[in-house]
């Protein structure tokens, strides 16, 4: 659906993104995982249209596509969920929900119409929302980020890129969004999920892409691969804590299995 | 354990009936007269006071007043103070404009004296139009706002710094524009001075005004009941909407027969109030309102969702500016005369204490043009009590700038329980 070819950009001196290749499929998520500094945050402002590529092509449904502002990135059809939500505290679910597009009745607002088609989509989602006339301010953690998932909805996009939407979240929570993004696919939207986390990439994931330092570095479907491989990769090697311990962990069950 | 098992299918079955928004278990449900009420306490407790501190406090202002001086509730008296509420209260209305962005404007003071400058200079001196005077005074505000916002969001110059020059700028073009007379007044037979003195609805007038304000509300309740109920949301049911109307019409029926005891109610303070009701509803069922909001409440958040955030800040400093032009106007039309003092004193900080003490934060995102209206009644109360008593303005500016700082106390000290209740 969404296919990336040798993009590239700089910052100033900071070569921080060097020929990227990728590709997302509708009803398939793909993680983007990657240490910090290696520009994943910039692809996904490139996608979002926030900063414009110095080089490569972007092609969209099979066109070629230039995103040069996030009005451009809305218009293909792709929604952008950042990291730090940006939901305006002292107004209801319904109004961040509809915030910027909200539907109008005879030149007014119409608060029915749009409540009733929260509750259609937090459905959709199921999504545990207690009620959506109580201000953003009152919900959880995990029920904030569902909130700024569905609104990323509302605009029926092909699309969602979500930006670490589990950091910061509890175990409960955690899980509720995971949920949540396996219904993305269900739907049948490619999604973009940007994620420290190996376990919950492992998770939901189909597919996993590895950034390091600006560049590909391994594109595995997460069936067939160990955390242990997409650590190396992002790491740039295969001797870590994380691997030391696996072969320690590996050489004395071994170790007792002979004993036995 | 057997129990909750037998009980699941009969929750089932009256999961179906319960109106959408009504279904998750883990909400309170409040129904009926006794849960409207536990609702409101829940809210009060939870740090949404709304008009609640300021309904209580004119009560006790009112109280303590008409003790030590029995004429302070006289019809009299009230409709004085009505007349005495148009125009700072107009003033007022933009101050909470400004004040849901988490803006401010201090120069608004001088801009109602500029108006009033402009509108007796070209009207009495140089004979025009009267009409013309004042769409000349309105364009001025206009422009005044709309270099305020550009100032604002283009250069970023807080909105304090860039009102609190024009505060010096335009008392100053207030003093060129009245010249070297200093003051200038305007005829009694003018129809500003007629409008803002002399004019009061007939009593028949007055009550069928009442009777179609609240048959507008009763309206607007069934319908919005109707809609949702065909929506299947939880809608409001017919007797309480019943009693929310009965309880307007009777305050409003009260309030007009007591006013027309005496004078009754005159043009200028309706022609406030229907301002307070346009402005009311543009802020709360407009896509302009709920940007308004938004703005107050996270810039960054209403630019994301694609809110022009750059006009909502011109349009909120415009519409500033213009409604402290429309108050100038009708205070100097109420002095019956405009001159070097108009617009000056206490005017700019009563307009912006009006607002703060009627509940609209001064941090921005939380607010009614309501406000404007109930803190312009709390200060006018308290000029007007302390006036009965002889007492000068010395002891009504202190007593007015305590007013405001408990005001401030309360928007503080609930803005914290706020965020305990999970309300911010």
């Amino acid at each position: 659906m969404l296919s990336l070819r040798g993009v590239g950009k700089k910052f100033g001196a900071i070569q921080a993104l060097t020929d990227i290749d990728m590709d997302v499929y509708a009803g398939e998520v793909v993680a983007i995982v990657g240490d910090n500094g290696a520009g994943k945050s910039t692809l996904v402002k490139i996608l979002a249209g926030v900063h414009p590529p110095d080089g490569g092509t972007i092609e969209f449904e099979g066109n070629r596509v230039n995103i040069v502002s996030p009005a451009d990135s809305k218009e293909l059809g792709i929604a952008t969920v950042f990291q730090d939500l940006a939901l305006c505290d002292n107004l209801d679910v319904v109004a961040n929900l509809w915030l910027g597009r909200e539907l109008t009745h005879g030149g007014s607002l119409d608060e029915v119409e749009m409540e009733k088609r929260s509750w259609t989509l937090l459905r959709e989602l199921s999504a545990k929302i207690p009620s959506v006339r109580t201000p953003i301010a009152s919900l959880s953690g995990g029920q904030r980020q569902t909130v700024a998932i569905a609104r990323s909805l509302i605009g029926e996009p092909s699309i969602v890129i979500l930006d670490e939407p589990t950091a910061a979240l509890g175990v409960a929570q955690t899980a509720e969004v995971l949920n949540l993004i396996e219904r993305l696919r269900e739907r049948g939207l490619g999604v973009v999920l940007i994620s420290h986390n190996i376990a919950d990439v492992q998770a939901v994931a189909d597919r996993v892409m590895v950034l390091r330092l600006g560049r590909n570095n391994g594109d595995f479907r997460v069936a067939d691969v160990t955390s242990e491989t997409i650590i190396a990769a992002i790491t740039g090697a295969s001797d870590n804590a994380v691997t030391r311990r696996a072969a320690k962990t590996a050489a004395t069950s071994m170790v007792t299995e002979v004993s036995e | 354990m057997s129990d909750t098992k037998s009980a699941e299918p009969t929750q089932d079955a009256t999961a179906s009936t319960v109106a959408t928004d009504l279904q998750d278990e883990r909400l309170i449900q409040n129904s009926g007269a006794g849960g409207a009420v536990r609702a409101f306490f829940i809210r009060v407790r939870g740090g949404d006071l709304g008009s609640l501190p300021v309904v209580i406090g004119l009560i006790v202002i009112w109280a303590v007043f008409q003790i030590l001086n029995p004429n302070f509730l006289s019809s009299t008296n009230l409709v004085n103070l009505t007349m005495q509420c148009a125009a700072v209260g107009t003033i007022s209305i933009g101050i909470v404009l400004v004040l849901l962005l988490g803006e401010i404007d201090l120069s608004v003071g001088s801009v109602s004296g500029l108006a009033a400058a402009i509108v007796a200079v070209t009207f009495v001196n140089l004979g025009w139009n009267p009409i013309a005077s004042i769409v000349l005074a309105l364009a001025v505000g206009a422009a005044i706002g709309l270099v305020y916002g550009f100032l604002y969001t283009r250069f970023g110059v807080p909105s304090f710094v860039i009102t609190l020059a024009g505060l010096l700028g335009f008392l100053g073009l207030q003093l060129w524009v009245l010249g070297p007379s200093g003051s200038i007044n305007l005829p009694f037979d003018s129809f500003l001075v007629q409008f803002a003195q002399q004019w009061f609805l007939p009593q028949w007038a007055s009550y069928t005004l009442v009777v179609l304000v609240v048959a507008v509300f009763a309206w607007q309740l069934v319908s919005q009941a109707r809609r949702r109920a065909k929506a299947g949301l939880s809608a409001m049911t017919t007797g309480s909407i019943l009693v929310r109307s009965i309880a307007l019409l009777v305050v409003l029926g009260v309030v007009t027969w007591y006013l027309n005891l005496t004078r009754g109610v005159g043009a200028m303070f309706l022609f406030f109030l229907a301002l307070v009701l346009i402005i009311n509803y543009a802020l709360t069922r407009t896509k302009w309102g709920r940007a308004v909001f938004a703005v107050g409440g996270n810039v960054e958040a209403a630019r994301r969702s694609g809110i022009r955030v750059n006009r909502i800040f011109i349009s909120v400093f415009v519409l500033c500016s213009t409604l402290a032009v429309i108050g100038g106007i009708l205070a100097a039309s109420r002095l019956a005369a405009a001159n070097q003092s108009s617009g000056g004193g206490d005017v700019n900080l009563n307009a912006i204490a009006a607002a703060v003490i009627g509940g609209t934060s001064l941090f921005g995102g939380r607010g009614s043009a309501f406000s404007a209206l109930l803190g312009i009644v709390v200060i006018q109360s308290i000029s007007s009590g302390l006036t009965l008593l002889n007492l000068d303005s010395s002891v009504r500016y202190m007593i007015t700038g305590i007013v405001l700082v408990l005001a401030v106390i309360i928007d503080s000290l609930s803005r914290r329980s706020r965020r305990a209740a999970g309300r911010a």
